[in-house]
């Protein structure tokens, strides 16, 4: 779906919506918000012309990743790693932009006046933090990350810099994500004392998926692996790049006696859904940083809740911010508050950004849910 | 602590009866002694020491976390234990220990004073995993709620041993955790810990709601019958330990003991034996309608004036043990004929016989049930419920077996249910849960699910309203604007005997069926939700079509 090209500084007059604090400005150091400021379409970098993760088509985009809240359809230009670009060919078709430019983790690129670097974010595969340079200046807007391993995502870099600008989406200290290790042990011994039921488990479409998949494997489970149709191209994507996920198989066109005891990975909406019927007496086990709240899990109507998230816990988060020495942190989204309060306390100056139009695909949808759940 | 912990996780989240079982077993087998003896204890409710207040807790973390924090994380997680076990920090260093076991905990708690327990409960805070502490927390507060009832924890033990459920019943009594000698036996290592208590509880034996065919089917000459009456079935049982002790005991229907209600009649269990019977309230030897027991039982405390007032009695039924013999294998006439002798050597007014109805077709029977009065109940007739149907060559097996024993209700229009749904009433009763909807078991496949039948707002009094009221706010699992969901598992729920005064087809319920003029009849305390009726029941008063 190729849209209209949206006049990169129209949208002045709709800047209320895109952040509640109209003031805010003010307060960012000069020079940060000289180079980056906000539009209707997200995060924009007037001394480079391009925006980042624009949620609106736009001519010239740099993109973090290819979860679809981050990476949309539409724009003219579009630069990132070779991976996600993969990533969007594979979910929107190949015209997914006009012109497209790769640039393999550590390569700088030169847009306008500013050094563009792509540096591993340990989100998904292909994942990356941006680092800008110019003047001087060094701003890292690093998307969505972790900083857990993953057998399937290049490890996150901290980069130094002036300015980060973070994402939120577990930015509660209630959220400390567990090894998981122990997660997918939680998965095995339930399989191993329910041999005979199948063992669904929700996980999100790109990478979350997959990371499972790669994790069961590690810990020596080497049966066939039965897949939602909906994961397919994803996880074959992952295996041309690279990622050993197994031996995987279609759930579809299976007998009832052939489903018996097999573990299945989905999107997590499946499992409510009609598909999840042809399972007799499954284990519905959902894999989410969400997880980490007994009420949360509760209301996804999970069995076996597995708490893996491909976001920062808040250790990390906090960890992070120290480790880039920014003096200056912007917060994306999620849980903004208690990160801001918390760069307060280490006498970091903080802003929320209150972008719009995040976290609509993967864990980051939990944010809406989670506010009504108090 | 964390393995009993992860156990308790994961019954919290695991719906199936079943599956809950196999998971207790597996943590039985795989946890050491005395762990496990503990963890038992918790699952039975058999754990005691002194519990601590919230206010502890929160004194506790408030050293650890900033309160902006701390505030922002007990807004979005709502639960104080919850909160806390997960915003707990990693201690700066790690301690060079193990996290504690459940045995260190309880044990420590037991023995420790007031001014201890914030040190002990920081360092275990310390050593554990989120799950641990949050169990730990529960636990210490005695707020730790656990998915299954001692019923299912007793069926897991007898599985490490390929044993009956009613076999670690029989047992159960007299022990204490760790549990040792119940292991210790059930995994084949030492004798059954049998002898230690002379009266335990036996699981009773229970009856099909009688059908059309069962009486076309089957000659009545192999048949007996006796009056249902309206009270609280209980098995009474008394004997002497091997040290000359006395031990007198009430059990409910499930095995409760009811002892601490009914102080009176536990004083008047002087024999050696078990009695399935009726607990009644029985006033210059007449039968006092259920209302009566009711109001007795709804007394906080039992003071002599109650006593006095409303004199409880026990109605026999049968008779299980006599002189440490269990009879449980004899035909239900050879048990009849001791049980009838035994009532006549207690010599007690307050425990009497259940007379036998004589019949000889089944139109007799029928007879005897529309007019009780006119049949041998006499003056009792308003307290009988229906007629019991037994045959006369059974033996006594606990559950309910087909085709034994029959069950022949008075009233059609009588059904147990369970609370499904409440909601808030109107006027003066606007700040109570006076609105309810309830369901009868439906079977689906191998498992049976509740079906919503109805919906009834009157016919309880006022100090019953308190009690669902206060039932429906402690057991709330979800809310739907001014509906509440409360919590309606085989285990766990409220059944409620519902009248109605007929009943038609309808395509608008889910059910099938549609209930006329329902009401609460009686608040069934005494029952489990797995014992309430199933749609069957229901389907079985309609009017022909
Ligand atoms: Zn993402
Ligand atoms: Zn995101």
């Amino acid at each position: 779906m190729t849209g209209p090209i949206a006049p990169i500084h129209s949208a002045n007059i709709g800047l209320a919506a895109v952040y509640r604090q109209a003031d805010a400005l003010s307060y960012w150091s000069m020079r940060a918000e000289d180079l980056l400021s906000l539009d209707a379409a997200g995060l924009y970098c007037a001394a480079g012309g391009f925006h980042i993760d624009p949620v609106r088509p736009v001519a010239r985009a740099v993109v973090t990743h290819g979860h679809s809240d981050h990476a949309r359809s539409g724009h003219r230009a579009v630069l990132a790693t070779p991976e996600t670009i993969a990533i969007m060919a594979t979910r929107y078709g190949e015209d997914f932009t006009v012109a497209r430019q790769s640039a393999e983790y550590g390569e700088t690129v030169r847009i306008g006046e500013v050094d563009v670097t792509l540096y591993p974010a340990g989100h998904v595969l292909g994942s990356a933090q941006i680092l800008l340079e110019w003047r001087g200046l060094r701003v890292v807007v690093s998307g969505d990350y972790k900083r857990q391993a993953d057998p399937t995502a290049a490890a996150f870099v901290p980069v130094r810099c002036h300015a980060f600008v973070t994402e939120a989406t577990f930015a509660l200290p209630v959220f400390r994500h567990p090894p998981v290790r122990g997660e997918i042990a939680k998965l095995l011994d339930s399989h191993a004392l329910f041999p005979d039921r199948t063992h669904i488990v929700g996980a999100y479409a790109l990478g979350k998926a997959q990371r499972v998949i790669a994790l069961i494997r590690e810990a020596g489970y080497d049966a066939p692996i039965l897949i939602h149709g909906g994961l397919d191209r994803l996880c074959r994507l992952y295996a041309e790049r690279g990622v050993d996920l197994g031996p995987l198989e279609a759930v579809a066109g299976r007998a009832k006696a052939d489903l018996a005891g097999r573990i299945v990975l989905c999107p997590p909406s499946a499992t409510q859904d009609l598909w999840a019927r042809r399972f007799a007496d499954p284990v519905t086990a959902f894999a989410s940083g969400w997880m980490r709240v007994r009420a949360r899990a509760r209301q996804k109507g999970a069995e076996l809740p597995l708490v893996i998230s491909d976001h920062s816990d808040w250790d990390d988060l906090c960890d992070t911010i120290l480790e880039t020495g920014a003096e200056e942190v912007w917060v994306t989204h999620g849980q903004e508050d208690a990160l801001v309060h918390w760069c307060g306390t280490q006498g970091i100056r903080a802003k929320p950004l209150n972008l719009i139009g995040y976290g609509d695909e993967e864990e980051g949808e939990g944010v809406a849910a989670g506010g009504a759940a108090g | 602590m964390n393995r009993f912990a992860a156990l308790l996780d994961r019954l919290a989240y695991e719906p199936r009866r079943n599956a809950k079982i196999a998971l207790v077993e597996a943590y039985l087998r795989s946890e050491p002694d005395p762990d496990r003896g503990y963890g038992l204890a918790a699952l039975t409710g058999g754990l005691v020491f002194h519990h601590a207040k919230p206010g502890l807790i929160r004194a506790l973390i408030a050293e650890r976390v900033d309160p902006v924090l701390f505030a922002m994380s007990y807004d979005y997680v709502g639960d104080l234990s919850e909160t806390v076990s997960l915003l707990w920090p990693t201690p700066e260093a790690t301690p060079n220990e193990p996290p504690p076991g459940l045995a260190e905990v309880v044990l420590a708690l037991r023995s420790a004073g007031k001014v201890d327990i914030p040190r002990l409960l920081a360092r275990w805070l310390d050593l554990l995993d989120e799950t641990g502490r949050f169990a730990l927390l529960k636990l210490i507060t005695g707020a730790l709620r656990i998915g299954v009832s001692s019923r299912l924890a007793k069926t897991a033990v007898a599985r490490l041993g390929g044993r009956e459920p009613d076999e670690v019943e029989e047992v159960w009594h007299g022990l204490e955790p760790p549990y040792r000698a119940l292991f210790d036996w059930i995994e084949g290592r030492g004798p059954r810990p049998e002898a230690v208590d002379p009266a335990p509880f036996r699981p009773p034996m229970l009856a099909h709601a009688l059908e059309e065919r069962d009486a076309a089917e089957n000659d009545p000459a192999l048949f007996r019958a006796e009056w249902k009456w309206d009270g609280i079935r209980v098995q009474a049982a008394a004997g002497t330990m091997a040290d000359g002790r006395r031990v007198q005991r009430l059990f409910s229907r499930s095995g409760e003991d009811l002892s601490g209600a009914f102080p009176d009649l536990l004083e008047r269990l002087t024999f050696d034996g078990a009695i399935d019977g009726e607990l009644l309230v029985m006033i210059d030897g007449r039968v006092q309608p259920f209302a009566t027991l009711q109001q007795r039982l709804n007394r906080k405390t039992v003071t002599p004036k109650l006593l006095a007032e409303m004199p409880a009695a026990i109605r026999a039924y049968d008779l299980l043990a006599e002189g440490g013999e269990d009879i449980r294998a004899l035909p239900f006439d050879d048990r009849r004929t001791r049980l009838e002798a035994f009532v006549a050597a207690i010599g007690d007014p307050l425990i009497d016989l259940s007379p036998m109805i004589p019949f000889e077709t089944w139109e007799d029977l029928a007879a005897a049930r529309s007019d009780p009065s006119a049949h041998g109940a006499g003056a009792d007739a308003e307290a009988v419920e229906g007629v019991m149907i037994k045959r006369a060559a059974a033996p006594y097996v606990p559950g309910r077996v087909k085709g034994e024993w029959f069950k022949w209700k008075r009233d059609p229009y009588n059904v147990d249910a369970v609370l499904m749904y409440a909601q808030r009433g109107h006027g003066k009763r606007s700040s109570f849960y006076s609105d309810y909807t309830f369901g009868v078991w439906k079977p689906n496949g191998e498992t049976r699910e509740l079906v919503p039948v109805g919906k009834a707002y009157f016919g309880f009094t006022d100090e019953e309203l308190k009690e669902i009221d206060r039932f429906v706010r402690n057991n709330t699992v979800n809310r739907f604007g001014p509906v509440r969901e409360v919590v309606h598992t085989a285990e766990q729920g409220l059944v409620i005997e519902v009248a109605f005064e007929g009943l038609n087809r309808s395509t608008r319920h889910k059910s099938g069926v549609a209930m006329r003029f329902p009401r609460v009849a009686r608040l069934r305390w005494d029952k489990k939700p797995a014992d309430a009726d199933e749609i069957a029941v229901l389907l079985a008063m309609l009017p022909e079509a």
